[in-house]
């Protein structure tokens, strides 16, 4: 790790406490909250790589666990992890290692198809995978159950990760951070 | 600077030390996922309640404590009440709430920076292993101011776009605010080269 990757890792990690304090949209006809927060490990992963995007969310999650109130609606601490949901935030780490893999792999031939494919992986397949049955086993419900629960933020998620692919090809052509092929930075 | 969750105090749980508070936390936490009988579970929450009373909070900051979990916690006591018994119903909710207002008590009565030096002091035996101590408290401290200054960079953009005339989108604001990082990140790389 380089002193440029860890400065990386910060600015990220500081990303993602900035889209926790936007404005929660609220859709009525669900009553669902969409945060934008959920956009952070795809832009981390998919922007810095594999590696360096899991980091920065890893350093994000160590933050709210110290007591920093950085979770969208100004939650945090270490309730949070003690909490049914906390899958869903130790999650983040591996969504942005996986979306992260995903766009280093398609890197050189990188479209709006395979970056929201990455995304799609990596922030809702990945992050629901350990979720739903975190839920389940903590909470000692059904798996079905838990599911069911969780499908509902499905649709906003999906939204989230063409925004997210967008972004990232959009910083792949104005700054490209991760290098094709052998010697990865 | 970003305030912590941290409420001030000068109770005996204020002055412990973070580790010895972590590692009751851990302890306590274990026992209650280990029993199974109700009137333990009970008698854990009334526990962690006195405790919050030694700290010296009221019900609106036990209240805040739960709140985020309401919601699940609701869900989970339907689905347990359809799906097993009653009893197994309020067992799933008075160990959530026990665990999550005893997490919360931690954080509570800690501040940020001693909890941030107590992980640092956890991490420095694994740094005969490799693992690099100074670097994760770079880490940590850039992460911490950078948080402010990312929403000033996100104001910057967005009356910029205004005065361009055109309406910012989440797009048009989250591109151009990374962009600003990445090259601010090379810049600070070379201030913190330069001092070392």
């Amino acid at each position: 790790m380089s002193t440029r990757d860890i400065v990386l890792v910060a600015l990220f990690a500081a990303l993602m406490a900035a889209l926790g304090a936007f404005p929660p949209l609220m859709i009525p006809a669900i009553a669902v909250p969409i945060t934008a927060q959920s956009m952070g490990p795809m832009l981390a992963g998919g922007i810095l790589g594999a590696k360096r995007g899991a980091l920065s969310m890893l350093l994000f999650v160590l933050l709210v666990a110290v007591g920093l109130p950085l979770l969208s609606g100004g939650r945090g601490g270490l309730g949070i992890f003690a909490g049914p949901t906390a899958g869903f935030i130790f999650g983040w780490i591996a969504a942005a290692a996986v979306t992260g893999y995903l766009v280093e792999r398609f890197w050189t031939s990188l479209n709006f198809v395979t970056a929201f494919l990455a995304a799609t992986v990596g922030g809702i397949v990945v992050l629901y995978g350990i979720g739903i049955p975190w839920i389940s086993l903590v909470g000692g419900v059904p798996l079905a159950t838990a599911a069911t629960g969780s499908a509902a933020f499905i649709p906003g998620d999906l939204v989230k990760a063409g925004l997210a692919a967008a972004a990232i090809l959009m910083v792949k052509r104005a700054y490209p951070m991760i290098r094709p092929a052998h010697g990865r930075p | 600077m970003i305030v912590g969750l941290y409420r001030a105090g000068d109770s005996r749980l204020h002055r412990a030390g973070p580790g010895r508070k972590l590692l009751a936390l851990i302890l306590g936490g274990t026992l209650l996922l280990a029993i199974s009988s109700l009137w333990l579970a009970a008698l854990g929450v009334l526990m962690v309640l006195a405790l919050y009373g030694l700290a010296g909070f009221g019900p609106r900051i036990l209240w805040a404590q739960l709140r985020p979990i309401a919601f699940v916690l609701a869900i989970l006591f339907l689905a347990q009440l359809w799906l097993a018994t009653p009893a197994e119903a309020v067992l799933v909710v008075l160990r959530f709430a026990a665990l999550v207002l005893a997490a919360g008590l931690v954080t509570l009565t800690t501040r940020t920076s001693d909890l941030v030096a107590a992980i640092e002091r956890g991490l420095s035996p694994l740094s005969r292993l490799g693992l690099d101590v100074a670097k994760i408290s770079l880490a940590i401290s850039l992460a911490i101011r950078f948080i402010p200054a990312i929403g000033q960079i996100a104001g910057e953009v967005r009356e910029a776009q205004l005065a361009r005339g055109r309406r910012p989108s989440p797009l048009t604001l989250v591109v151009p605010v990374i962009v600003r990082l990445l090259k601010m990140a090379d810049e600070i790389t070379d201030a913190i080269d330069a001092r070392s």
